[in-house]
C-alpha cells in the first residue's frame, strides 16, 4: 500500500550506473587479484542487477541467486514469505571469491541474512558487496565495496527498484506495508 | 465440514494456522505449500544442511501410533529448519498410566512446546488436540485414523508437479486399499482442489468405501482399465491385516489382480510415473521391477517429503508467531 510513488530514475538512467558499478568491480577484482569470481544477486532485484553485471564483465562461471526469506531476522514478526525462491549457488563456495549484488542497501539486515546464508553453503575466500543504491538508515555495520548511487532521502522515503524490463527507481513514502509481501531494504 | 475446516486450520487472512486436513485449505494455501517447499529443496544439497527459520522453537512428535518414516522425516525437516525436538512414543509412556490425552497436552505446554505433530489410531485426533492446544501451539496431522494424511498428500503433489509442471489435464490413478485408505483420501481431496482432469480410483469392491463416486473420482474395478493412458499411478500400500478380515482371497491373487507389472504399466502413457507411499511390499502391490525401475519416483517422494513438511512447519510456526504478538501488543 504505497501512496505518492513517483519516478526517480528511468530505465537508461539505471543502466549507466550498472555501467558505471561494472567499471568500479572489474578495477576492484584486478586489484585484488581475481580472475573468477562467483557473481550472486538477492533476490529479487539484486538478480535484475547481477544478470546485467554478469553479462557485462563476461563472467565465466554461472550466476549465483539467493533468496535470504529463511534467514530473515523478523520472522518472528511477519511469519513466512508466501513467496519464497530455492536458492542457487552452481558452484562451491569454498575458498571462492564471491560478487554479491543487492538492489537497495539500508539498514544491512538483508546483507546479514545473505553473508549467513552463503556461510552455510561453505567458507567464501571473500566476499565483495556491490549495491545500485547506498541510502541512509544503517542498522548494521555493513558496508558496500561498489555503489551506483548515493541518494538524499528522508528517513521515511524509500527507493525501489523496479523491472526487470524495464528497470527503473521509484521513490516513495513509507505507508502501512501489506505484511504478507514484505520488503526489507 | 469444509467451512469448521477452513475456520480452524486458517486465521483471519488465510494464513495457516494448524494443518490438519487438506478439506476446506483451496488451491491457492495448496501452492503456496508446494511453493514454499520448492524453496526448501535445496537446503538438503548444502555443506550446511539447516535454516535458521525456527531455531528455539521445540516441536513434540506425539506419536500414538508407530510410522518410522513419517516420524524421521518430521523430525528431520524440524531439525533442518534448527527447531528443536521431542520425540514422544505416547503409545509406550502415559497413557498407559492412565493420563488422559488433555492431560499429556497440559504437560507438553508446561514445558513451552511450540508445536504438536500427532499420529493417531483414531480420526479426528489431531483436530480434537487444535482445538484444546494453548494460543500459539500449532498442530500439525500426521495421520489420524482412516481420515486425513495431509503432509503424504502434500509430498505426493509435489512430485506430480515436479514431474509434469502442471496439474491440468493430468489423468492420475490410485491404486488399492482406498477404503481403508487416509493417504488416498487426502490425495484425492488435493487432485481435485490443484484441478486435475480425472482422479480414477482402482480397487476391488471390498476395498472401496459404498459412497466412493461422491469424492469426486471415476471407479474401475478392472486394474488394466483403470492405468489406461494415465500421466500418474499412486499405488497404495495393502495392509497384511486386511487379508485376514476376509476381504481379499490372498497376497497372491491380489497381485494377479491388482498388482502393477512391467507389462501393465505399458498401458499407462509412456511417461507415466509410478508412486507409492511406501513402505513397499515387493510382489503384492508392485513388481521390484517397477518398483525400481526408471518410471518409479518412490524414493524421491521421500526426499520431497522433508521439504513439505519443511514449508508446513515453517508456514504455521509463522503464523502462530504472528499470533503470539498480537497478544503481547
Amino acid at each position: 500500500m504505497n501512496t505518492n510513488t513517483k519516478d526517480f530514475m528511468n530505465a537508461e538512467a539505471v543502466e549507466s550506473l550498472i555501467d558505471v558499478m561494472a567499471g568500479k568491480i572489474w578495477t576492484l577484482l584486478n586489484e585484488r587479484g581475481i580472475s573468477d569470481p562467483l557473481m550472486v544477486g538477492i533476490r529479487t532485484g539484486g538478480v535484475w542487477l547481477a544478470e546485467l553485471l554478469h553479462q557485462e564483465l563476461g563472467l565465466k562461471e554461472p550466476l549465483g541467486t539467493l533468496d535470504i526469506s529463511f534467514y530473515r531476522d523478523d520472522f518472528t514478526r511477519i511469519g513466512m514469505n508466501p513467496e519464497v525462491h530455492p536458492s542457487d549457488l552452481p558452484v562451491p563456495v569454498d575458498d571462492r571469491h564471491i560478487v554479491l549484488v543487492d538492489d537497495v542497501l539500508h539498514t544491512g539486515r538483508t546483507i546479514r541474512a545473505a553473508l549467513n546464508e552463503i556461510f552455510d553453503y561453505g567458507r567464501p575466500g571473500s566476499i565483495i558487496l556491490a549495491a545500485l543504491v547506498d541510502r541512509p538508515g544503517r542498522e548494521l555495520p555493513i558496508q558496500p565495496d561498489v555503489v551506483g548511487l548515493h541518494p538524499v532521502l528522508e528517513p521515511d522515503q524509500h527507493i525501489t527498484l523496479i523491472g526487470p524490463d524495464p528497470l527503473g527507481l521509484v521513490i516513495g513514502t513509507h505507508t502501512n506495508r501489506s505484511s504478507r509481501n514484505p520488503e526489507q531494504e | 465440514m469444509s467451512r469448521s475446516n477452513a475456520e480452524l486450520q486458517l486465521d483471519e487472512s488465510g494464513r495457516l494456522l494448524h494443518f490438519l486436513t487438506i478439506d476446506g485449505l483451496g488451491r491457492e494455501m495448496l501452492t503456496e505449500i508446494l511453493d514454499t517447499a520448492e524453496g526448501f529443496t535445496g537446503v538438503s544439497e548444502r555443506t550446511i544442511k539447516k535454516v535458521p527459520l525456527c531455531r528455539g522453537k521445540v516441536v513434540a512428535n506425539l506419536f500414538f501410533e508407530t510410522s518410522t518414516r513419517t516420524r524421521t522425516t518430521f523430525e528431520l525437516a524440524a531439525k533442518r529448519l534448527s527447531a528443536d525436538v521431542l520425540n514422544l512414543n505416547i503409545s509406550a509412556s502415559a497413557t498407559s498410566k492412565g493420563e488422559t490425552l488433555l492431560d499429556t497436552l497440559r504437560n507438553l505446554e508446561a514445558m513451552h512446546v511450540d508445536m504438536f505433530i500427532v499420529r493417531h489410531a483414531s480420526s479426528g485426533a489431531a483436530h480434537f488436540i487444535a482445538q484444546h492446544a494453548d494460543r500459539g501451539v500449532g498442530v500439525i496431522n500426521a495421520g489420524d485414523g482412516r481420515h486425513a494424511h495431509p503432509t503424504q498428500a502434500m509430498l505426493d503433489m509435489f512430485t506430480i508437479r515436479r514431474h509434469k509442471q502442471d496439474f491440468v489435464g493430468l489423468r492420475v490413478a490410485i491404486v488399492g486399499d482406498i477404503l481403508h485408505s487416509r493417504v488416498a483420501r487426502s490425495q484425492i481431496l488435493a487432485l481435485n482442489s490443484l484441478g486435475v482432469s480425472e482422479v480414477r480410483v482402482v480397487a476391488p469392491r471390498t476395498l472401496l468405501p459404498a459412497d466412493a463416486r461422491s469424492l469426486g473420482v471415476h471407479v474401475y474395478h478392472d486394474m488394466d482399465e483403470g492405468i489406461r493412458d494415465v500421466d500418474v499411478i499412486i499405488m497404495l500400500r495393502l495392509q497384511k491385516e486386511r487379508m485376514q478380515g476376509a476381504l481379499l482371497p490372498s497376497e497372491h491373487e491380489y497381485f494377479s489382480l491388482f498388482g502393477l507389472t512391467e507389462k501393465r504399466l505399458a498401458l499407462a502413457d509412456s511417461e507415466a510415473i509410478v508412486m507409492h507411499p511406501g513402505p513397499i511390499n515387493r510382489g503384492v502391490e508392485m513388481d521390484s521391477q517397477v518398483a525400481d525401475g526408471s518410471r518409479s519416483v518412490i524414493l524421491q517422494q521421500v526426499s520431497y517429503g522433508i521439504a513439505i513438511r519443511m514449508a508446513v512447519i515453517s508456514m504455521v510456526i509463522g503464523t502462530q508467531n504472528l499470533h503470539m504478538q498480537d497478544v503481547a501488543v
